[in-house]
């Protein structure tokens, strides 16, 4: 039996954990997948659980629920996991569920094998994992009676098994000690800048390196941006420089973005930078190098200066009516 | 107040991986090597904590000897002293995590505290998401991830974190474990006597016992990449309008 751990918004389970779901049906192998759903709402999750073949959603009572709390999260999977005789769990590699899994992990002091792309059936556990943000991969075994699995987001495709009777819900109480719910989230501070696009959700984002030169090189990049209701990105050198804030860096340790079209101005394209934009539909680069690594990772290229393109590229919208 | 910091020496990758024949590494022979990004920021964090709070801030690595770069570097920016666990082999997670407790409990039993310890949130190499959690448990300490903010007063932590359209607020008692990511802060260039210091300061070498891994890795491979090249839509601003083309085709431009 594998065991699940489910993300979800107000019952509505996460797009990712629906992945992770798809890999755990295809490690159980016919044996039943089960979910773990924590916080208000967990219940109405059900449904579409149970589309995607999960039989039993447990929900954990306690109040530590109400908001995130990794540690008392991480005690009720490794509780449930145990009382189930669950050898794998499975979660998505997203923050948190990286985040809970490895508290899960460190309870049970079992292996975890985050972000995983492909699990190896067979008499031992074999992954496929990415490292570097991806620009590479892992083959490894792992080892264990009891294995902890995260797996990388849309590397695996959601599927539905058809309609059908929702899982059952059935409510546990974990046993948890202080220490268990002291980690928890206490505060919301809202930080949404009255109705900005964000570079996360962005249709449109266009990036600058180095090369623009300084912060006010940014200003033909804002422009074209506001034009198309994009948004503005950078790469870590600018931020390093301090030319940006760090909520502007596209990368593996920066933004992940997901634009239909990503204008990447003077980048190189370092591992550390595409690892951030490999979620946008169609990359056009501009580089005064048409040897520079971003040109094998782009759809379309210009070769030219920045400071000369993108002005062209908002003059020529607005020839044509935009904005 | 004391403070650890845990680092991570990574070669900066740039364009392209290349790997070394038996599939088992990153060819580094002629890259550079760096403080794994998110730990940077652990760093400078440590340092204007003990510069405006006092006491010692002290670094440290698992790795091969050529770590002594990167706790050096660590030092110049204004830690005290540095630990290097020093091996030429292959730590998991796991094993990784049961090192550094094991340095951790040789300090406490030679009378020294960690108030606070810092990690990165992940390697950028390896990207395990765990060592500081799994260390954190070991010690019976609250662990905060993915920390982007923290401010330490009255023997307590309160650590932000980002998410969409927020932040997340934590609050938690000293002694604590907290991974920190990229954007905390913005770390300081080395001054040149900061340099000079950080070759005088004192660093102590340990041989930490590897634990049998838990995820062994196999081999290493690169994805299938696109190796097609891109389509050169044109020479400097005379490109404009193909560029708005693809915008248009694109859905973005009426």
């Amino acid at each position: 039996m594998t065991l699940v751990y489910v993300e979800h918004q107000d019952g509505t389970p996460e797009e990712v954990s629906l992945q992770a779901l798809a890999l755990a049906r295809g490690l159980a192998g016919g044996g039943e997948v089960h979910a773990l759903v924590a916080g208000a709402s967990a219940e109405a999750a059900s449904g579409l659980l149970g589309e995607h073949g999960v039989a039993t959603v447990h929900v954990p009572d306690h109040e530590v629920y109400a908001s995130h709390a990794p540690v008392a999260l991480g005690r009720a999977l490794t509780q449930l996991a145990a009382r189930l005789g669950s050898h794998t769990v499975v979660a998505a590699g997203t923050e948190r569920g990286n985040e809970v899994m490895a508290h899960a992990a460190a309870i049970a002091d079992a292996p975890l094998a985050a972000n995983c792309t492909e699990v190896g059936a067979g008499a031992e556990l074999t992954v496929t994992r990415i490292r570097w943000g991806g620009s590479l991969l892992e083959e490894a075994r792992v080892h264990g009676e009891t294995a902890l699995l995260t797996v990388a987001p849309h590397a695996v495709e959601a599927s539905s098994v058809g309609a059908g009777p929702a899982a059952a819900v059935e409510r546990f109480a974990p046993e948890l000690s202080d220490a268990d719910t002291a980690v928890r989230v206490v505060e919301r501070v809202s930080t949404s800048a009255g109705g900005g696009v964000t570079l996360a959700d962005a249709k449109f984002v266009v990036s600058c390196g180095r090369g623009v030169g300084s912060p006010e090189g940014f200003a033909p990049a804002e422009e074209l941006a506001a034009l198309l209701g994009g948004a503005v990105g950078c790469s870590r050198a600018v931020t390093i420089a301090g030319w940006r804030p760090h909520t502007d860096q596209v990368g593996q340790t920066g933004t992940k973005i997901a634009p239909e079209v990503y204008l990447a101005c003077g980048i190189s394209g370092a591992t550390q930078h595409m690892a951030g934009c490999k979620g946008a539909k169609r990359i056009i680069a501009v580089n005064t190098d048409p040897e520079a690594p971003i040109i094998s990772h782009a759809e379309y290229a210009v070769i030219g200066d920045l400071h000369e393109v993108i002005p062209a590229i908002t003059a020529e919208l607005r020839k044509a009516g935009a904005g | 107040m004391n403070i650890l910091v845990c680092v991570k020496r990574v070669p900066m990758t740039g364009g392209t991986i290349v790997l070394t024949p038996d599939e088992q590494a990153i060819e580094t022979r002629h890259l550079g090597f760096t403080i794994s990004p998110h730990e940077e920021c652990g760093v400078e964090e440590a340092v204007r904590l003990i510069e405006a709070q006092g006491g010692e801030s002290v670094v440290l690595s698992l790795g091969p000897s050529d770590a002594e770069e990167q706790l050096r570097d660590a030092m110049a920016l204004g830690i005290d002293r540095a630990i290097l666990l020093q091996t030429d082999e292959e730590f998991d997670g796991q094993a990784t995590a049961a090192a550094i407790l094991a340095s951790i409990e040789a300090d406490r039993a030679a009378g020294v505290e960690y108030d606070l310890i810092f990690f990165g949130n992940e390697s950028a190499d390896s990207g395990n998401y765990q060592v500081g959690i799994r260390v954190a448990h070991a010690l019976g300490r609250p662990c905060v991830t993915g920390v982007k903010g923290i401010t330490v007063e009255n023997g307590r932590a309160r650590c932000e974190q980002e998410v969409p359209g927020g932040r997340d607020v934590y609050d938690v008692a000293l002694p604590a474990v907290v991974t920190v990511k990229e954007g905390l802060n913005l770390p300081r260039y080395p001054s040149v006597p900061g340099r000079l210091r950080a070759k005088r300061k004192p660093l102590e070498t340990r041989s930490p016992k590897r634990t049998a891994p838990g995820v062994e890795k196999i081999r290493l491979k690169l994805p299938e990449g696109d190796t097609s090249q891109a389509e050169i839509l044109g020479h400097g601003p005379a490109a404009a309008p193909a560029v708005v083309d693809v915008l248009r085709r694109a859905g973005l431009v009426a």
